[in-house]
């Protein structure tokens, strides 16, 4: 970005192009829930060994319902809470030794769904986008000046929203400071936490339509988490579908539209409205919620809602396993040949 | 012949620190056993159309006028008690978030008792076996232990049919519906969807469903009337809204959905804003956004022109019943 070259340092490209930006290795975070006196302690399985990459360039979608575990999963790749078990490597280094928090910091930048709790009430629009480029050492003036041009890329005019604070601008409004913020470090990597699921349908495709002009202009990689599938599909070159902390499927997003593997992904795609009204959704995919995260079914912990479930999958955990070399990974003893269930394939049905 | 539901004129306008003018002469009519959406978005006016028709609105804050007929019953004019046997016998809502119905402190067993006793005068154990009933009827798993949970207890899904099941115990003729799936998850959405289409079926009950899904809009209505700055733009067929909307705004709408959009193109977004409602319009609400606006958009408030048999569009560039295509 040409108008950037006097700012803040542009983070340097160390892995080449061939680096995934961000690796992520058997990522694993539980939360302790006390009980009572007498209760036994039981455990919120979170995360439960996240593998995946994000390569430079490519917007990954994460989808799941409640209690999936995507939003922890962001947190846990920003480094906001610590991780129990794995690796995180940006640009194939790890924080510590090769990587500070504060290059981190530079690297990777979030986005949140609460568009209000994001920013400070009391600071202007303009201060609260300087806010990090000064931390980061940058002086006052070119920090403002900074701040204003970011709020002019994304359609907001300096000259009126500057001065303002977040109470007197709309959510579509504040979203666009939000993201305007996360841009003032010239981060390489944007994670979007359900960054447009609070707004009108009408802003949301505003915002779409900023996030994709900034991703070209910027050279961005995003990470999208969304529960909105139309959004994903529209928005994401590759999909992670997660269940109760796990990842059950993933790989390019039409893949996983056409041919999807998981029986948790063929349900969520089901559920989705039918938008012509004279076909409508007859039956719902799956009975009741979305189970809760404390002490998950064992194995297959999708096991207890699957039309196809048999007892190999309450007793032996599917592991992710690749379907094909467009890198469709499914974690289902339905896909897996020799898993033991009585419709697995006998080899791989579908090579490429 | 007056259908079940007749709006007519319908204002709201709330006062105080700041003056909003809500909800901005709507005209609604609803048939027995018919499922009306009010489609818009925030600010559109249609959580406080829905709630005027059950008098849910703050009496000090809010004017109303017009009128407003439910069941032959003129509902602006009902004093307190009438109101409240109103309330749950005739007409009954449910919203997007079930602590608004469900109170913490009783049994959802307790609580559906306790509406049947109030308007139909049964005995206790008579109201209890109602609630078990209305819970297996909804399909709450284990219904009978249920009946003596507290909300606390249940899932989001669970409480979203407890608070059904409450607000149908008592058969009203009409149901309100305030975005009552837009909290929860997507699997859990359609069960819930499918739900409403059922016992609307089941106990021919006429709904007014709020909601800003056009597919959830889809998925469930027969009219749909879409709402902006407080006003209804368009009303029609679920199918005519949807494929062939006549007013700028609705088919803005649908243009910048994503779902079917090309990936390497933009989004059809409409550009700007709605309207702050400080005051009340005296012209085309939409003009400021709209691609075909002209002068005399701004000169008046546009008429309701019937665009089709019961499909109505408030723009004047709408041809009646016509085969032109709207420019743009």
């Amino acid at each position: 970005m040409g108008t950037r070259g006097h700012l803040l340092e542009p983070i340097v490209d160390r892995g080449g192009a061939a680096q995934p930006l961000l690796t992520v290795q058997g990522l694993t975070k539980h939360f302790p829930v006390r009980g009572g006196l007498f209760t036994q302690r039981k455990t919120v399985r979170a995360v439960d060994d996240v593998s995946f990459v994000v390569h430079k360039g490519e917007t990954v979608g994460i989808v799941g319902e409640s209690g999936c575990g995507k939003s922890t999963t962001a947190r846990l790749l920003m480094h906001l809470i610590d991780r129990d078990l794995g690796d995180i490597l940006y640009d194939g280094m790890a924080v510590g030794a090769d990587l500070s928090l504060r290059e981190l910091r530079r690297g990777m930048q979030m986005v949140f769904q609460d568009s209000y709790a994001s920013l400070n009430p009391r600071l202007t629009l303009e201060d609260s986008i300087a806010f990090g480029p000064k931390v980061h050492g940058l002086a006052d003036r070119p920090a403002r000046v900074l701040a204003r041009e970011l709020l002019d890329k994304v359609g907001l005019r300096p000259e009126v929203f500057a001065g303002r604070y977040p109470h007197e601008i709309s959510g579509g409004q504040r979203q666009r400071v939000n993201i305007a913020r996360a841009l003032a470090l010239s981060p390489r990597l944007v994670i979007l936490d359900e960054a447009v699921s609070a707004l009108d349908k009408s802003v949301e495709a505003q915002v779409l339509n900023l996030l994709a002009e900034l991703k070209r202009e910027f050279g961005l990689t995003y990470i999208f988490i969304s529960h909105d599938l139309d959004v994903v599909r529209y928005i994401s070159d590759r999909v992670l579908v997660m269940y109760l902390g796990e990842v059950v499927e993933l790989g390019p997003v039409e893949r996983l539209w056409e041919t999807p593997a998981h029986p948790y992904t063929r349900a969520l795609l089901a559920a989705m409205p039918s938008m012509d009204p004279d076909r409508r959704t007859e039956s719902a995919p799956l009975a009741g919620d979305p189970p809760n995260p404390i002490d998950p079914p064992a194995a297959c912990r999708f096991h207890t809602r699957c039309p196809f479930a048999e007892p190999i999958c309450g007793t032996v955990a599917p592991r992710l396993a690749t379907l094909g070399a467009d890198g469709h990974q499914v974690a289902c003893h339905l896909s897996t040949p020799g898993s033991g269930h009585s419709r697995a394939p006998s080899e791989l049905a579908r090579k490429g | 012949m007056t259908g079940l539901v007749e709006v007519r004129n319908l204002i709201v306008r709330f006062s105080g620190e700041r003056t909003v003018h809500a909800v901005n002469d709507v005209d609604l009519t609803l048939e027995q056993g018919e499922v009306l959406g009010l489609l818009g978005e925030s600010g559109s006016g249609k959580s406080v159309t829905l709630r005027a028709l059950m008098r849910l609105l703050p009496k000090k804050r809010a004017q109303i006028s017009g009128s407003i007929s439910i069941g032959g019953r003129d509902v602006l004019a009902l004093d307190d008690d009438q109101l409240s046997a109103f309330r749950g016998q005739v007409v009954s809502m449910i919203f997007q978030e079930p602590g608004l119905a469900l109170d913490p402190v009783y049994t959802i067993g307790d609580q559906i008792a306790e509406t049947v006793m109030r308007h139909e005068g049964r005995s206790r154990s008579e109201a209890m076996a109602r609630a078990l009933d209305m819970l297996e009827v909804v399909r709450i798993p284990s219904a009978k232990r249920r009946l003596a949970s507290y909300p606390h207890e249940m899932s989001g899904g669970m409480r979203q049919r407890a608070m059904i099941a409450l607000a149908l115990a008592c058969r009203p003729k009409l149901l309100l519906a305030d975005e009552p799936t837009t909290a929860l998850d997507a699997t859990v959405q359609i069960q819930i969807l499918l739900l409403l289409r059922e016992l609307q079926r089941e106990f021919g009950m006429s709904i007014i469903f709020v909601t800003h899904d056009i597919g959830v809009a889809t998925e469930i209505c027969d009219r749909i009337s879409v709402m902006y700055a407080g006003q209804i733009v368009e009303t029609g067929a679920c199918r005519d809204i949807v494929r062939t909307p006549a007013h700028p705004y609705p088919r803005g709408l649908l243009a910048s959905t994503v779902r079917g959009a090309r990936r390497d193109a933009p989004l059809g977004a409409i550009p700007g804003a709605p309207p702050s409602l400080d005051v009340a319009p005296v012209n085309c609400s939409f003009a400021p956004r709209c691609p075909n606006a002209e002068a005399r958009c701004l000169a008046a408030r546009p008429p309701a022109i019937e665009v089709a048999p019961g499909h109505l569009a408030s723009c004047v560039l709408a041809q009646p019943a016509s085969s032109e295509p709207l420019p743009g």
